[in-house]
């Protein structure tokens, strides 16, 4: 048991980040819409100190327990506060083209981090539950963030029911994993799983990865995404994709490595099962898509069944490759919405996909960084999509999930609908002889600064990310 | 033994009511129902020792959640007939998974009635000495407050979103202001229009 101070000490990015958002809460409050450029920039600068406290910070456990700073949380940490920040500065010149800035757009953003921290270092049941509904509410008030939107609140109130009946299952379980192992600590939890794994231990955890499968959209529990990623605001949407995924997936890893170890042939055919249902639906789903926005949904459900893939190795290199395809993915993600954000024709924003016909004429540059990104998400080598399959499937087939790694292959060659965004771009005539619109800078270079990175400077970066992440991944539990 | 018979009243009780609140074709009732399940709920609380989650059961649920439900189902037009078109088409489904769902619980059941349930042994008997408030306010702002600080924060989200989503702000409403209200003079508050027979003012005069 250790005093506040250092308690607090140990959780400072997550206090930082909920005190500024506080502060900035009340400077929205005073000053009203005219001060959002202010907030956001800002939150973004609050962000960045998070994850630079985060980085900087000690390593160890608080509350009980149910905090707990180890590199693995630091690394998740991390990437989640960089990738809202990039959401927040993708949506402010959005928002104010489209009419509806409001401060309260960056505020919910730092206050879903601070949720997404949590969850990145939740030690228990509790602090994992009240992380996952920080984040989650306020996720769901930014869905809908375009009130007058029908389709904008449809999704928020589809996110929020859904959103709901999956946080039930998860207590259900939760209550199950405590009323049988007697303690909210994840370790105290595999220390009773070693002894007894019964039935009802199982069956509470099969329901906890059931309600964590909803969060992370991963099919059969997938319903909401298409539907959400159609509806919310587009900025929006690149923050769903990105920052709550990694937190997800970094919390999946805690709860399951990290209270049920033992168990680990009990919920790995779990997790292989959902990542094949969900390497199915995000193939076959994504071809039938006329919306840009409803097939990166159908893609981010295929790309978190390969995360979860990492993750049912059960291996460190399984944690490993996990932490690397999801920091690639959020980049490619990232880069795909920040150039669907500086893309638009007379005023309207791009939609569908036929819409990016003949691109190449019109934006040359663009076209190129697209094209980049989807070949990236479809795995093609040498960019970045590949080497996140790479060290997916290298766990999964060293963990002897060879079969399931063989079949991730064939699905990621089915999904094979990024090639029609290629086609259409380089070899069809657009539809229309308008030229798209004046590119807003700050989307635009995000987009290229994305592209590059998936190819060529990921090279570089790999051989730093690559002992990074095995040290989050091996100092996993070092809290 | 009264003990006995007062847990197996409430809990058949909590479990009709349940029932009754998924089929009563009324909405109305379907509520009322509702807050009966709860009361028995919270009769099952003060079986088990804690008088002050009783309560606030009654208080918060039964007295807020139920009465807002109450408003909500009688305010909105929600066409409860259409709500409930596919129930047929879907019932097939719904009973395997039901049927699944049961199974494993009675599994889980066994294994209490086998094994016992391990928070039982954490708990240990209620202590006599100490109320469940002192309890509960011994361990909330120590051993807790990282998850009481969390919960606030929760709730401060529920509220920024309830107003972003919902305010808007009106142009033409008259807020009290009560400094111009006590100084207008007697000349401002009154206009004499002369209006012409068979005219009518128009509101944009008047604003």
């Amino acid at each position: 048991m250790i005093d506040l101070s250092s308690a607090l000490h140990l959780a400072a990015s997550e206090a930082t980040l909920a005190v500024g958002a506080l502060v900035l809460l009340m400077v929205g409050a005073f000053a009203g819409d005219k001060s959002t450029r202010l907030v956001s920039l800002l939150s973004v600068l609050l962000l960045i100190a998070g994850a630079v406290i985060a980085i900087t910070g000690p390593w160890g456990q608080a509350f009980n327990g149910a905090y707990v700073a180890d590199p693995l949380a630091i690394y998740g940490k991390s990437v989640i506060y960089l990738s809202a920040a990039v959401a927040i500065i993708l949506g402010d010149g959005w928002m104010r083209r489209t009419r509806i800035a409001k401060t309260e757009y960056p505020i919910l953003i730092v206050l879903a981090a601070v949720g997404m921290g949590m969850m990145a270092s939740s030690g228990d049941l509790i602090s994992m539950y009240v992380g996952i509904e920080l984040h989650s509410l306020a996720l769901y008030v930014l869905a809908a963030f375009h009130r007058d939107d029908a389709k904008a609140s449809e999704a928020g109130l589809k996110y929020f029911v859904l959103g709901a009946l999956s946080s039930g299952l998860l207590l259900y379980g939760a209550s199950l994993i405590y009323g049988f192992a007697g303690s909210m600590r994840f370790q105290d939890i595999a220390a009773f799983a070693v002894d007894n794994p019964g039935p009802g231990l199982i069956f509470g955890l099969v329901f906890l990865i059931c309600g964590l499968a909803f969060k992370v959209s991963a099919a059969p529990f997938h319903m909401w995404t298409p539907d959400v990623y159609e509806g919310a605001p587009t900025p929006v949407v690149a923050l769903f994709a990105t920052a709550p995924k990694m937190a997800a997936m970094v919390l999946i890893a805690r709860a399951l490595e990290g209270g049920f170890g033992e168990a680990h042939a009990q919920w790995s055919q779990v997790l292989v099962a959902i990542s094949l249902v969900s390497f199915a639906v995000g193939a076959f789903g994504g071809l039938a898509q006329k919306d840009i926005q409803r097939l990166l949904a159908y893609s981010s459900i295929a790309n978190i069944g390969y995360a979860l893939l990492g993750l049912a190795a059960g291996t460190s290199a399984g944690l490993q490759a996990m932490l690397i395809f999801m920091t690639l993915y959020v980049i490619d993600q990232i880069g795909f919405f920040a150039i669907l954000l500086s893309l638009s024709r007379s005023g309207r924003p791009i939609r569908r996909i036929q819409d990016l016909a003949g691109l190449k004429k019109d934006r040359p540059l663009t076209a190129v960084a697209l094209t980049v990104l989807s070949l990236s998400v479809l795995g093609m080598p040498p960019m970045s999509g590949f080497w996140a399959k790479y060290y997916v499937f290298g766990a999964a087939a060293n963990a002897g999930l060879w079969i399931v790694a063989a079949i991730g292959l064939v699905a990621s060659v089915v999904a094979f609908y990024y090639l029609r965004i290629i086609k259409l771009m380089w070899f069809d005539a657009p539809a229309d002889e308008i030229a798209t619109d004046k590119a807003p800078a700050e989307a635009q270079w995000i987009g290229w600064a994305a592209a590059a990175f998936s190819f060529p400077l990921v090279l570089g970066a790999l051989a730093w990310l690559e002992p990074v992440t095995k040290a989050a991944a091996a100092g996993f539990g070092n809290g | 033994m009264l003990q006995g018979i007062a847990f197996y009243l409430l809990a058949a009780t909590a479990v009709v009511s349940g029932l009754l609140v998924v089929t009563a074709r009324n909405p109305v009732h379907s509520v009322l129902w509702l807050i009966l399940a709860f009361f028995s709920a919270a009769g099952l609380f003060v079986l088990l020792g804690a008088e002050f989650l009783a309560m606030l059961l009654v208080v918060v649920y039964v007295g807020a959640v139920a009465v807002l439900f109450l408003f909500v189902v009688m305010m909105l037009d929600v066409d409860f007939l259409k709500l409930r078109e596919g129930f047929a088409r879907y019932l097939p489904l719904a009973i395997i998974i039901a049927g699944v769902l049961l199974v494993e619980m009675i599994l889980v059941s066994v294994a209490v009635v086998q094994n016992g349930a391990a928070a039982d042994a954490v708990l240990g008997a209620p202590r006599p000495d100490v109320s469940n408030v002192e309890a509960i306010g011994r361990v909330l702002y120590t051993d807790y407050v990282y998850f009481f600080q969390a919960a606030g924060i929760v709730l401060l989200i529920a509220m920024i979103g309830a107003i972003t989503l919902t305010l808007r702000h009106k142009p033409h409403i008259k807020r009290q202001n009560i400094a111009d209200q006590i100084n207008r003079p007697a000349a401002k508050a009154m206009e004499v229009k002369t209006v012409q027979s068979g005219q009518g003012v128009s509101p944009e005069e008047l604003l």
